[in-house]
């Protein structure tokens, strides 16, 4: 028994500057310092990396026992009895001495150091050092900055030697492309010649360096620390999440940090969220409206030129064109595309303008390139946390490498640390693959077929990947808790084998876990708001939420309407009368070009909502201009359903507006009413009626449980590792996908103090969860039946009040909890808040791929971290790092053709052709063919049929073949 | 000038398995590269790497810890002459000043016929036999200036070949272990895990 109460003593008590302080065992001096008030000087500690003692500026008298000794502080952990001294006359002395010795080589060129003003070596020197260095020898001398990446540029006089970026660069990025080089005096961090730090992390060096020895290229010379002006907001480049502070001076920003959170990013960023913020600045930026001339004689459709028009001018043509779209009958006669770009409050306004206004239920923030809404909103979810923290990770995705960077960081570490099995199940190689237990490949159109023999057991099912391999992913997957990291592998196959897999997965291990991978900025938040055919805002579909937002809203669209690739088709023949683009670019964004194309000449009118003049937007009627990231305040969601708030930092151009705005001027003109008027209120409207957002208020995201942002939705919040990795619902097994709570759901026990919810019954509900989970859980552990069949919609009870659809302004600042009606006073109380949205799979099977033909290969297209999108192709750092297209071959593939990597080669399928230089790559697996998607020129969007299961492709040399290079 | 030989990757793939971590190999594998060219080239760094699952630049930050590992090309013969305490009291300098004359080269520098590499160096522990000097780190004590031609003049003729070899040869990592004695990874074929390799 005393062995275990030693192994569970908790606390060890330290004398620290005379005081007693409680610190935990393992816990290194300069952290429990640190957390106890009293600042250790240091360059090289680091609390996210280990710590390697390089620069002694930590120095302080440790006493642990056999007397006072100078010891580094970040090398040494606490013990009990320990007394430290950080003031003492010897720790100073030792302090100054260190200093003095950094100062040595330090060329002290402050004044034109971008660094200056925010300077720990600046900052310690005046704090702890000597006023005067005895040094009159010559100080040793570099070449002034050598750039070491396209991104980054080395000033190895100024440099340390902390050993920060080589150690992140190593442990962190995994990609250890600086080193120390050559020894003593002559130290210098370098890269090897010809092989720069081209790493997707490098602007973490920057960020991480304790003197201007490494300084970004966007930033350089733009501004100084005390010009400054900086916000906290999130990073929505991708749907990570990172927490940035968001830095601009004279109204342009100039620079992202990252931001240290949790249950997120840790601090980093990746180099497209760290500069991609230059697109903001780009003169591209639309700051007026423009609107297409009415050719003489021409009904429209391409006619005419855009130009330059006023708002009036341009809400009068918008009025116009959907008046005369809402006179054709049909379901996709208006249809909103888009969506992915904006924050919650734009996509809510945008879905209420779609359903209740414009009477539409076609619209979706997905293009194409994602997965089926219901089964990202309607799986049961994890946290990045719970990912990474699991016992096994099943990676049916992209390369997270390339789509959500930090998310690779994150489960690499997971792996390199504490030996996270991964499972990978994909098309092609990833950067993952050398950190997984197994990786299976398998065929474009067969990822369930390859899930099921894993699952199964089954050797004789499946094509790729020895038995054994399988045998052991099937071990792996059922050893203990599981998530699913789940995306789409490839854009050149359909979503549906996924979704299949995803199925399989839940149905073989109903303890399973989700995890969207998919990549784009507020792609879930939008989904969340309900920009998806058949999804109301909150996570319930449009039957189950019909009610409660009738009441709401006043009206709703009678059917489901089209996801992308419906309403595309639609438009391409000629039904969509009105097509709006929320920020959507199908040209360049959906996999099929040439649907895209045709859907664009296709449709009847043409509205695009953007902040850039993209190559979509080019054919509509007309363009209104948008306040972009940076712009505007708001909240986004990340990929594990966590809502982080965004800040304004700059003003949009000219008169560019935010998302929501527009959306509720637009209502207006057409005779309706939003009924909001600030972000504020819009966000307070969704917290009202969204069920899974339903607590989430503004006054909780501003309060410091908000900093870290707050999960949507009920997903177990970090912290609750230490729970059971399956959750505490085992009593309800046959709950397929219903949400699955801890019983310490923080959503569920902080601030919630008293219940909101105006169902006369919320009294049964199990006291502080949010009311439409809660009933949830309650009828699936009440009779353990509730969802059995995994999606009966509850029973919607009330006696139908009407409602009237504008909101009442805003009355209650603090985010009280005080149910407020929405409307003129009448009660909302009549439709119970609808349940969430749940996906078990049901009726999700993959299509049968055609034949394999010996002659053609399949098609896997997927995207790389830079590329010709929006905001990478306006930002002058990052345009150029965009690797171009390149179709990559099993060597096994390409040698039969007698030509190797770097030769171009015609690429044939049913939709068009395309030139591409060929690149050998082991990580293809014979019959496949990669072709990287969106890079600037001609592309995967050429040759993807997105009619098609699969893509088949056929591979010719140029000049061969009757050498047709038309 | 290259990528390791055939045959100095085949010496190379016998050592690696010896160590639990392939990493452990890179010193050893910089000597067979310096035993081929008499230095160590970018390119063999790079090939290194390879074998090692290792950046290049990870090779160069070892490699360039080492003043005894070149990564420039030397002489047949590095010659260093020490110049520290005990030889400097004894005309160490004046030992120097004449090798450089008589070879015509500057302490660093490397005759044009690629014969020597002349080095101003530390004490190489041999302080009671001052002045004193090494080539390829053979000694040679208690040097007058005229011991010194006889040893450049001897060495330019090749007459003392199997007491001073070529920059570079080794004896040590010659050695052959017998696989029962491997210890690493690659002794049962198994994978690396990634977290081991770096
Ligand atoms: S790194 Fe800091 S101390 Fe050095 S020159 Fe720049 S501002 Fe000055
Ligand atoms: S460049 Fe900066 S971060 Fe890297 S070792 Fe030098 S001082 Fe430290
Ligand atoms: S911070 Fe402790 S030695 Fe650098
Ligand atoms: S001083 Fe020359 S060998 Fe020691």
């Amino acid at each position: 028994m005393a062995d275990s109460e030693q192994a569970t003593k908790e606390t060890l008590t330290v004398t620290l500057d005379g005081k007693e302080i409680e610190a935990e065992p393992g816990e290194l001096v300069i952290a429990a310092a640190e957390r106890n008030g009293v600042y250790i000087p240091r360059f090289c500690y680091h609390p996210r990396m280990r710590s390697v003692g390089m620069c002694r500026m930590c120095i302080v008298e440790i006493d642990s026992g056999r007397g006072p000794a100078l010891q580094p502080s970040c090398m040494v952990p606490v013990s009990e009895g320990m007394t430290v001294t950080t003031e003492s006359a010897l720790t100073k002395k030792a302090q100054d001495g260190v200093l003095e010795f950094l100062l040595i080589n330090h060329p002290l060129d402050c004044p034109v150091c971008d660094k200056g003003g925010e300077c720990p070596l600046q900052d310690q020197t005046l704090a702890f050092g000597p006023g005067e260095s005895r040094f009159v020898e010559e100080k040793r001398h570099f070449e002034k900055p050598i750039a070491i990446s396209e991104l980054v540029y080395l000033d190895r006089e100024r440099c340390v030697l902390c050993d920060r970026c080589t150690r992140f660069a190593k442990e962190v990025a995994g990609d250890p492309l600086i080193s120390f080089i050559d020894r003593g005096n002559h130290t210098q961090v370098n890269t090897f010649p010809d092989d720069p730090f081209s790493s997707y992390f490098s602007g973490n060096t920057v960020q991480l360096c304790p003197v201007g020895a490494l300084l970004a290229r966007p930033y350089r010379f733009r501004a100084r620390p005390w010009d400054l002006d900086q916000v906290e907001s999130t990073c929505t480049s991708c749907a990570f999440g990172c927490r940035v502070a968001l830095q601009s001076s004279a109204n342009r920003l100039v620079r992202k940090l990252g931001v240290d959170v949790d249950p997120v990013n840790w601090g980093w960023l990746c180099d497209k969220g760290r500069f991609d913020f230059e697109a903001t600045n780009s003169d591209d930026r639309l700051g007026g409206p423009l609107v297409r001339s009415r050719a003489p004689g021409a009904a429209g459709d391409g006619a005419g030129e855009l130009a330059p028009g006023t708002w009036s001018e341009a809400w009068d043509r918008v009025v116009e064109g959907i008046a005369r779209a809402r006179l054709r009958p049909g379901r996709e006669s208006i249809a909103v595309l888009g969506g992915a770009r904006l924050t919650n409050e734009d996509a809510y306004a945008w879905s209420k303008l779609a359903r209740s206004v414009l009477g539409t239920d076609s619209v979706d923030a997905q293009l194409g390139d994602g997965l089926p809404a219901e089964v990202v909103v309607g799986l049961p979810r994890a946290s990045i946390d719970a990912a990474c923290g699991a016992d096994t990770v099943l990676l049916l995705a992209p390369d997270v490498k390339e789509e959500l960077p930090v998310l690779y960081l994150r489960l690499r570490q997971a792996v390199v640390e504490r030996g996270l099995q991964v499972v990978e199940v994909s098309p092609v190689a990833t950067a993952m693959t050398p950190y997984t237990a197994v990786s299976l490949r398998y065929r474009p159109g067969e990822a369930a077929s390859v899930v099921r023999a894993v699952l199964s057991g089954d050797q004789a099912t499946g094509t790729d990947g020895p038995a054994d391999e399988r045998r052991r992913a099937g071990e792996l997957l059922r050893a203990g808790s599981l998530v699913c990291v789940l995306g789409r592998p490839s854009l050149a196959e359909s979503a549906q084998p996924v979704a299949a897999a995803a199925a399989s997965v839940l149905d073989a291990l109903p303890e399973v876990t989700f995890l969207s991978a998919l990549r784009r900025a507020n792609v879930h938040g939008a989904l969340d708001m309900g920009l998806a055919p058949g999804v109301l805002p909150g996570r319930v579909s449009l039957e189950e939420g019909r009610r409660w937002f009738a009441d709401a809203w006043g009206s709703l669209p009678s059917g489901p309407g089209l996801d992308a690739h419906g309403i595309l088709t639609g438009a391409a023949e000629g039904r969509v009368a009105c097509l709006v683009l929320l920020g959507a670019d199908p040209l360049a964004d959906f996999p099929d070009r040439s649907l895209a194309r045709r859907a664009l000449a296709g449709a009847g009118f043409v509205l695009a909502v953007d902040g850039f003049l993209t190559a979509s937007a080019r054919r509509a009627d007309v363009v209104l201009p948008a306040a972009v990231y940076g712009e505007k305040g708001g909240t986004t969601t990340n990929l594990e359903g966590r809502v982080s708030r965004l800040h304004q930092k700059i003003t949009p151009p000219g008169t560019a507006r935010t998302d929501w705005m527009i959306a509720a001027e637009l209502a207006w003109r057409l005779g309706g009413d939003l009924g909001f008027t600030s972000e504020d209120e819009v966000w307070d409207e969704i917290e009202r009626l969204a069920p899974s957002h339903h607590g989430l208020t503004r006054a909780r995201l501003a309060s410091a449980e908000g900093f870290d942002g707050l999960l949507a939705g009920g997903v177990p919040e970090a912290g609750d590792r230490d729970a059971p990795p399956t959750m505490s619902q085992a009593d309800s097994p046959g709950v397929l996908g219903a949400m699955r709570h801890t019983k310490d759901d923080s959503l569920a026990t902080t601030g919630m103090g008293h219940d909101r919810h105006p169902d006369p019954q919320s009294g049964s509900e199990p006291a502080g969860a949010p009311p439409g989970l809660a009933a949830a859980e309650g009828a699936a552990s009440a009779g353990g039946s509730g969802y059995a069949d995994g999606g009966t919609p509850q029973e919607v009870r009330g006696d139908g009040d009407a409602v009237q659809a504008s909101v009442a302004t805003e009355t209650d600042q603090g985010g009280s909890d005080a149910f407020r009606p929405s409307g003129g006073g009448a009660d909302h109380g009549s439709a119970q808040r609808p349940s969430p949205l749940r996906w078990s799979g049901g009726g999700a099977t993959a299509p049968t791929p055609p034949p394999l033909d010996r002659y053609s290969l399949r098609l896997v297209s997927a995207r790389k971290l830079y590329d010709d999108g929006t905001l990478v192709q306006r930002s002058p750092s990052l345009a150029p790092l965009a690797p171009g297209p390149r179709i990559r071959l099993n060597p096994g593939d390409l040698s039969p053709l007698g030509v190797g990597t770097g030769t171009k080669l015609q690429v044939t399928s049913g939709q068009g052709r395309v030139v591409l230089v060929a690149v050998a790559d082991a990580g293809v697996p014979q019959g496949s063919a990669l072709v990287t998607f969106n890079q600037p020129g001609p592309g995967a969007a050429d040759l993807i049929d997105s009619d098609g299961a699969v893509t088949e492709v056929r591979i010719e040399t140029l000049g061969g073949a009757g050498g047709a290079t038309s | 000038m290259a990528r390791l030989s055939a045959e100095s990757e085949e010496l190379a793939r016998t050592i690696i398995p010896r160590y639990p971590r392939s990493r452990s190999a890179l010193i050893p594998l910089l000597h067979v590269a310096q035993e081929q060219d008499g230095w160590v080239s970018p390119e063999a760094i790079a090939h290194i790497a390879e074998l090692l699952d290792l950046t290049p630049v990870e090779v160069l930050g070892t490699c360039s810890f080492y003043g005894m590992f070149k990564l420039h090309p030397v002489g047949r013969y590095v010659v260093g002459v020490c110049t520290n305490i005990s030889c400097l009291l004894l005309g160490g300098e004046e030992l120097l000043a004449h090798c450089e004359a008589r070879l015509g080269i500057k302490a660093g520098a490397t005759t044009d016929d690629g014969m020597f590499t002349l080095e101003d160096v530390e004490c190489i522990a041999a302080c009671t036999d001052a002045p004193c000097l090494q080539v390829n780190y053979r000694y040679f004590l208690n040097l007058t200036h005229e011991q010194a031609d006889a040893l450049f003049d001897d060495l330019r003729a090749g007459r003392r070949g199997d007491e001073v070899p070529e920059h570079g040869t080794l004896t040590r990592v010659r050695q052959r272990i017998a696989s029962e004695r491997w210890s690493g990874h690659g002794a049962e074929g198994l994978p690396v895990p990634p977290g081991q390799v770096r």
